[in-house]
C-alpha cells in the first residue's frame, strides 16, 4: 500500500521552512538558542519545558511543532503513530557538558538535568510526550541521512505492524552546526498529499 | 534572611532555566512543585546539588527533601538552621 508525505519541515542555521517554503529566516545569524526561541514565540507555542531541553531536543521539538502546526493531532490514534529518526552525532553536546561537570574530582557536581539528555532518543520522547504519541519510537545513528533505510523500516511498520502515521527524518546537533529535516508520513491519502513516500524522500529538502 | 531568599530565587531561576520567571514573581511561600511553580523530579535533584554545591548541605533522605523543598521559605529556614 502506498503512503504519503503530508508535511515536511527543515531547520538549519539559515532558516526554518515548511513544505518547501521558508517560514522564518535566521536574520543576523543568531545563535541556535535565540533562533529557536524566536520560532517558539512566533509559533505561539506554550510549553514551559522547552526552556529546559538540551539543543538536540529543542531542535527536534521545534521542528516537530512547525511540522504539525496545521495538523489536528487530537484525531490521531496515538498507538498507531510512530517516530523514527536518524542522527549522526548522538547527544554529543550534552555528553560533553556532562563529562565536563565531573572530570574534575575536586569539583564534582554532575547536573541531573544535563544527564537526562545524554541519549539522542530523548528527543523522540519529548515529541511523544507533547503529542501523546505512544507508538514505536526509534533513533538510528547513521553516517548520513539514510532515507532508504528509514523508508524500508517505516514501510514495514505500516505494512506489518498496523501503523498509520510516522514522523521521520534526520536531526543532528553539534557544537558547530545543526540541521533538522522532519517528514510526516501517512498511510491515508485523505490529508493533503505533498508527495508519495519512497526511498528517496529526502530529495524534498531544499 | 531576606537576602538569602532573594539569592535562592536567582539561583533557582538560573539553575532550572525558568526563563519566564523573575525573582519578584516568586513569593516566599509559593509551592515549588506540582501545581505550584511546576517543578518536577529532575528539578528536585538539581536543588539537592545546589544545596550541596553552594551551601555545603547534604540531603540524603527523600522525606527530608519533600519538607525542605516545599517553598523558598522552607529552603531558607533549612539553610539558616544548618549553617
Amino acid at each position: 500500500m502506498k503512503s504519503y508525505i503530508t508535511s515536511y519541515c527543515s531547520i538549519t542555521p539559515e532558516s526554518c521552512s515548511l513544505n518547501g517554503k521558508v517560514k522564518y529566516q535566521n536574520l543576523n545569524n543568531r545563535t541556535f538558542n535565540d533562533f529557536s526561541k524566536s520560532i517558539y514565540k512566533q509559533e505561539k507555542i506554550a510549553y514551559p519545558k522547552f526552556s529546559k531541553m538540551d539543543g538536540l531536543s529543542k531542535l527536534a521539538f521545534i521542528a516537530s511543532e512547525v511540522l504539525l502546526s496545521s495538523k489536528d493531532t487530537s484525531r490521531w490514534n496515538e498507538q498507531q503513530t510512530a517516530i523514527v529518526l536518524g542522527n549522526k552525532s548522538s547527544s554529543i553536546v550534552s555528553d560533553q557538558k556532562h563529562y565536563d561537570s565531573y572530570k574534575d574530582r575536586a569539583s564534582y557536581f554532575p547536573s541531573p538535568a544535563v544527564f537526562v539528555y545524554t541519549l539522542p532518543n530523548i528527543m523522540l520522547g519529548e515529541i511523544s510526550i507533547k503529542n501523546k504519541i505512544t507508538g514505536e519510537t526509534s533513533c538510528f545513528i547513521q553516517d548520513q541521512f539514510d532515507s532508504t533505510f528509514l523508508y524500508q523500516y517505516i514501510k514495514d511498520l505500516f505494512d506489518s505492524e498496523g501503523y498509520h502515521r510516522c514522523i521521520t527524518g534526520w536531526v543532528d546537533y553539534t557544537p558547530f552546526d545543526y540541521e533538522a529535516h522532519l517528514f510526516l508520513v501517512s498511510k491515508s491519502d485523505i490529508e493533503e498529499v505533498k508527495t508519495i513516500f519512497d526511498h528517496n524522500f529526502k530529495r524534498l529538502i531544499i | 534572611m531576606d537576602n538569602l531568599r532573594e539569592k535562592l530565587k536567582v539561583e533557582i531561576i538560573e539553575l532550572l532555566n525558568l526563563e519566564d520567571m523573575t525573582p519578584s514573581g516568586i513569593a516566599n511561600d509559593d509551592i515549588l512543585f506540582g501545581e505550584g511553580l511546576g517543578l518536577d523530579s529532575i528539578d528536585a535533584l538539581e536543588l539537592i546539588v545546589l544545596l550541596e554545591k553552594n551551601y555545603q548541605l547534604k540531603i540524603t533522605s527523600a522525606e527530608d527533601g519533600k519538607k525542605i523543598f516545599q517553598t523558598i521559605d522552607t529552603i531558607a529556614q533549612y539553610i539558616e538552621s544548618n549553617k
